[in-house]
């Protein structure tokens, strides 16, 4: 399979000396669903930036579908539709509008512009709110305005940054569902997200990004797989004062019921409940402590820093 | 071909999208311009001008009509895409265009009609309220159109290269208080430089503006202070500056990309 983007040795310097991307190398197959993760101030959107052609490199060769975008930069363009973090559509425009001038830059003709913007508006639940300015609409609306926007033009490659921040579940679990309905068309999508359930869910391959640097590049399956120690909440019946014996399950009392037992990924759960039930406790439910990932996630992060010193 | 084609309907629709607003915004970009010319043609024309006398060989109100007409061009086709790009670049929805597969020279050249657009339909608008005043009679026609779209197209340039470098509001009203305005009130609107010294003669003769009205004047009553020839190529040089410099600043990325 051939790749959707190729990066090698992508750097960026700013005018301020901040030097955001310290030499990338990303590969990212198409048809994969791939998830950009890292801290804030990583480098995240400053890669989407330069993919976007919103922020200029200060060296290294990008390609989208082998496409380089040093020479053939409106051919890549025409390949990529981008959903950025912030809300960057003229507030005094009616939504209509704003789709079918959007698919007017990419030189659709106004009918055909006006038929696939009534197809996403459809799709992305947002028909009924085509002649509102888009001042008026809902965050979760404007967000799905700029997925209906960024599919305009039909592109082969999606980039989305942060496309669900601030919007409630309901909506966030209805966009996931159509991105993997997209992402099943053949839509390669890229994706950075602080909810890490959300690129488990979603995501195929995943790469961390820590100041500048690629961390780690892997698929979402070999990742979890390196997750050695999960930890759980364990509700109990019975009122917890000091904290049971356990064997070799180290665990601490969160609150008179609650109690929080790490489990290495060598023992089983079996295991954890036989001492449990020879300790006199009885659960009455289970739940990870946090999302898989983002324990994972934060070892990682927290690796890099100490291998650099940070 | 298809090339063209695309580049075709980029540049109509960002045209398109610039007439939508500011037709959609008529209080605040074509009513202003009637009513302040019709209050120069009643006070400068036909209250102060009946006293003044003739100028030119025409009556004052004659004479300044063509001035008063320029000057509301130039005013509008400068503020028209000043205005309209830096909101655009101020609301991030230039990133719209920036994603896309669209050639910097579509975006000036659609900005810049854009800016033509404002300024001919309110030199339209200003030139129809003068006929309330007075009777127009135009001796050159192809040169009077020449000469409002060359001004025009030289103003809407000037605006986008202020838009591009113009970092908060008050960065788009420093040019226009600041050097459009004298420059268009001693370019000749409402005297003939003959009535100046020697001295100022010359010094006018930098302002550009001083070049177009007379052209656009010489195209509508046949007289001017100036050579239509030289008022020609200072356009023609002015547009070309112009338009390499914004064409250079958009690849460039300045104010837009980091």
């Amino acid at each position: 399979m051939s790749a959707a983007i190729r990066i090698r040795g992508l750097e960026k310097t700013y005018g301020t000396g901040m030097r955001a991307l310290k030499g990338i190398d990303l590969e990212v197959r198409e048809g994969d669903f791939f998830a950009l993760l890292g801290p804030n101030g990583a480098g995240k959107s400053t890669t989407i930036g330069i993919l976007s052609s919103l922020v200029n490199k200060s060296s290294g060769e990008v390609s989208i579908f082998g496409l380089d975008i040093d020479r053939e930069l409106l051919a890549a363009k025409r390949c990529i539709g981008v959903v950025p973090q912030e809300f960057n559509f003229s507030q005094f425009e009616k939504v209509m509008d704003i789709l079918v001038s959007q698919a007017g830059y990419y030189g659709i003709p106004l009918a055909r512009a006006k038929e696939r913007a009534e197809h996403y508006l459809k799709r992305l639940g947002l028909w009924d709110k085509r002649d509102v300015p888009s001042r008026m609409l809902s965050g979760g609306m404007k967000r799905r305005l700029m997925i209906a926007r960024a599919l305009i033009h039909e592109p082969r490659l999606l980039i989305l940054d942060e496309p669900t921040a601030g919007v409630d579940i309901e909506i966030r679990r209805s966009m996931w569902q159509f991105l993997q309905e997209i992402n099943a068309q053949g839509i390669t999508i890229v994706l950075t997200t602080h909810y890490l359930e959300e690129a488990e869910q979603l995501c195929k391959h995943i790469a961390i990004i820590d100041q500048g640097r690629i961390i780690h590049n892997t698929s979402m399956r070999e990742l979890l797989k390196e997750l050695h120690v999960e930890t759980f909440l364990l509700d109990v019946r019975q009122s917890l004062s000091a904290a049971p014996a356990l064997g070799e399950y180290p665990c601490k009392v969160v609150d008179e019921h609650t109690l929080e037992v790490q489990v290495d990924k060598s023992q089983s759960l079996n295991a954890l409940f036989a001492a449990l039930s020879e300790a006199g406790l009885e659960v009455a439910s289970l739940r990870n402590k946090s999302n898989r990932l983002e324990e994972l996630f934060l070892a990682l992060v927290d690796e890099n820093a100490e291998k650099r010193g940070a | 071909m298809q090339y063209w084609q695309q580049s075709w309907v980029a540049f109509s629709t960002i045209l398109t999208k610039e007439i939508r607003r500011f037709t959609r915004i008529w209080p605040q970009t074509l009513l202003p311009p009637a009513i302040t010319m019709a209050l120069y043609f009643v006070i400068f024309g036909n209250l102060i001008g009946s006293r003044i006398g003739e100028m030119g060989g025409f009556r004052y109100i004659d004479y300044i009509v063509p001035g008063l007409i320029m000057m509301s061009v130039i005013t509008n086709s400068y503020s028209n895409v000043v205005s309209s790009f830096f909101s655009t670049k101020f609301q991030r929805s230039i990133e719209e265009l920036m994603v896309a597969p669209v050639s910097p020279h579509v975006v000036l050249l659609g900005y810049t009609f854009g800016g033509v657009a404002r300024g001919l339909m309110v030199g339209c608008i200003v030139t129809l309220t003068s006929l309330f005043f007075t009777r127009l009679q135009v001796q050159h026609i192809g040169l009077t159109v020449a000469v409002v779209l060359l001004t025009s197209l030289v103003f809407s340039l000037g605006g986008f290269i202020n838009a591009v470098f113009a970092r908060t509001f008050d960065d788009i009203s420093i040019v226009p208080t600041f050097v459009l305005t004298p420059l268009t009130y001693l370019g000749g609107v409402f005297y003939s430089i003959s009535l100046l010294p020697p001295f100022w003669q010359a010094v006018s003769q930098v302002n550009p503006i001083l070049h177009m009205v007379n052209a656009f004047r010489y195209g509508i009553l046949g007289v001017s202070d100036i050579p239509i020839a030289t008022a020609l190529v200072i356009m023609a040089l002015f547009t070309l500056i112009l338009y390499s410099l914004s064409y250079w600043l958009l690849v460039r990325g300045t104010g837009l990309r980091q």
